[in-house]
């Protein structure tokens, strides 16, 4: 009975969640299929011809990756971050909080929804790539696997944003000045095995460096960590923040008085 | 028969320091119409912020048809329908959607929870509203949609949170008359609201919180029985006031308005005896205001109460 209920209050904030990102499409998903086109115009076209290979690969393919990832964490990060702090700041939370849904459900509802923005966006930017880049695949069962994974810890991370924010600049502090230079420095525009020793080093304690090599694994077939580390490193990320979102929401911060 | 409600020895303190609740006890019967008043800050909203989980208590016990929320929350939460006092909806979802969600979170399955809508949404007059977003609603309307909300997953217990504030008087008569039918249907009803008269109307029991604490708790009959004076107005022929009114206290307010205080012990005839002996026609007659609104006023402070911090209400 409770877990008949359980589901039918998971796919209805799953509902409400993708139906809310796919209503408002052209903020939500034509702006990376945008950004991405530029990327590849100016890093791919204009800049990436004079650099040369990378890799082992022409610069295009070898950024192809990174791109798709970034835009996986970016959507993912900020679709639950809007979404949960738009039901805050409306008090529709509310709604959910009142009902028996327990707070497992809550937390799996609104992940599925970056999750299924973040990979849906991926999907679109996958194909806008292709009319730049041939583009291949070594194993397709990593790639699934590393974009589920990687917006997932995202989904989790825009979720404990929203529940701290109490304004909506509190919920682009966190993108613009941690997310943003972490992306840029984790491995999307250039191998780390590039880096000197020291910033290799430095490199290894972002986590955004395992997801955009095991990404690149997937695509190409060569990464600068090894898999293994790649996912145990995931794996860890997405036990630790659901654990911490869960502990905040049973506390009701942020939601109860 | 089993309580709808019983609350024992609740307190909340908030952060800060300010005690909202001092320890209240209250016990509402099933199929009650309970009427919940006090003055802004006296704790209500609080009490009932925290029956729906959306406030922590500090201290006490809160059991809903049975079932205590600190150990069965969620088989609780599912006998309860609420309509807060604040819009609380996603403002730019269509009604349908709004009403086929919450329904969901409660364990409803979409093609019932749609035919549930439909039925809640016709029976509210939001009916040819339905594919609107939210925010396009008139205030009226919008307390409507919270009705038909809380009614969704069909709770034995609502509880309505100032349910008419704002709502023109032939709206809030509407919702007066569909409140009593769900209560009627069996459905306990609690309600809290500033219109006196409302509670008067509605509700069999009340129960009177000021500043934390319940000063009365009792049925409304028996609380109004309590009334020793009421103060009628006489809209007199005018220039015909008279100076006094043997046995009765008496304060002219103009020409042609005379306000007569008149004890239980005595008859509202003996006023028309005294008016006539004095040739005085009387034009029309009226209570100087709700009955149980003077009580209140007596219970809670003359309304010094109402100044009160308001920090939660």
């Amino acid at each position: 009975m409770a877990s008949s209920r359980n589901i039918i209050a998971l796919k209805s904030i799953l509902h409400k969640e993708i139906h809310r990102f796919m209503r408002i499409w052209v903020q939500t998903l034509v702006p990376p299929a945008i950004t991405i086109s530029l990327y590849f115009v100016i890093f791919g076209s204009l800049i990436g011809s004079r650099i040369g290979e990378m890799g082992g690969f022409d610069y295009m393919s070898f950024i192809v990756p990174g791109l798709i990832m970034m835009t996986v964490i970016t959507n993912s990060y900020s679709n639950v971050a809007s979404s949960f702090f738009s039901a805050k700041w409306q008090r529709n939370v509310e709604e959910m909080l009142v009902a028996p849904v327990p707070n497992w459900v809550i937390v799996a509802g609104y992940v599925g929804g970056g999750m299924a923005r973040g990979m849906l966006v991926g999907g679109i930017v996958t194909f806008v790539s292709m009319f730049f880049v041939d583009i291949q695949i070594h194993n397709i069962w990593v790639i699934i696997t590393t974009v589920a994974l990687t917006s997932a810890t995202f989904a989790l991370g825009g979720l404990i944003n929203a529940i701290f924010a109490g304004s909506f600049d509190d919920i682009s502090i966190i993108p613009t000045f941690i997310l943003t230079p972490l992306t840029y420095l984790g491995g999307v525009f250039y191998s780390i095995s590039l880096l000197p020793d020291f910033w290799q080093g430095i490199s290894q304690i972002n986590p955004i460096v395992y997801m955009v090599s095991a990404f690149r694994y997937g695509f190409l077939g060569i990464s600068d960590v090894s898999l293994a580390l790649s996912f145990s490193v995931l794996g860890v990320f997405i036990v630790s923040l659901y654990t911490v979102a869960m502990v905040l929401i049973t506390k009701g911060i942020g939601l109860r008085s | 028969m089993q309580s709808a409600l019983k609350i024992s020895g609740l307190k909340k303190t908030y952060k800060g320091g300010f005690q909202a609740l001092k320890g209240i006890d209250l016990t509402v019967k099933q199929g009650d119409f309970f009427a919940l008043l006090g003055p802004n800050g006296a704790g209500k909203s609080t009490t009932i912020g925290i029956i729906m989980s959306l406030v922590n208590k500090t201290a006490g016990k809160v059991v809903v048809f049975g079932h205590d929320i600190d150990q069965e929350l969620e088989t609780a939460k599912s006998f309860i329908g609420v309509v807060p006092q604040e819009f609380n909806f996603n403002q730019f979802e269509s009604l349908m959607k709004i009403l086929v969600n919450q329904a969901g979170y409660y364990g409803v399955e979409r093609k019932l929870a749609v035919q549930r809508a439909e039925k809640y949404l016709k029976q509210l007059n939001l009916w040819e509203k339905r594919n609107d977003s939210a925010r396009m609603l008139s205030g009226g309307m919008k307390r409507r949609l919270m009705i038909a909300r809380a009614l969704m997953h069909e709770p034995q217990m609502l509880i309505l949170d100032e349910p008419t504030a704002g709502v023109d008087i032939e709206l809030r008569r509407s919702m007066w008359e569909f409140l009593r039918e769900l209560n009627q249907q069996g459905i306990t009803i609690i309600l809290t609201t500033h219109y006196l008269e409302e509670a008067e109307m509605l509700c069999r029991n009340i129960a009177i919180i000021d500043s934390g604490i319940i000063v009365e708790n009792t049925n409304m009959k028996s609380l109004l029985a309590k009334l020793d004076v009421e103060t009628f107005v006489f809209d007199l022929k005018p220039n015909s006031v008279p100076t006094a009114l043997a046995d009765f206290s008496s304060r002219v307010i103009d020409d042609h308005t005379l306000e007569v205080d008149v004890k239980k012990r005595q008859t509202i005839n003996a006023v028309f005896s005294e008016l006539n002996k004095q040739g005085i026609e009387v034009l029309s007659m009226r209570n100087k205001s709700n009955r149980l609104e003077e009580l209140f006023v007596g219970l809670v402070g003359s309304g010094q109460a109402s100044s009160k911090s308001a920090v939660k209400e």
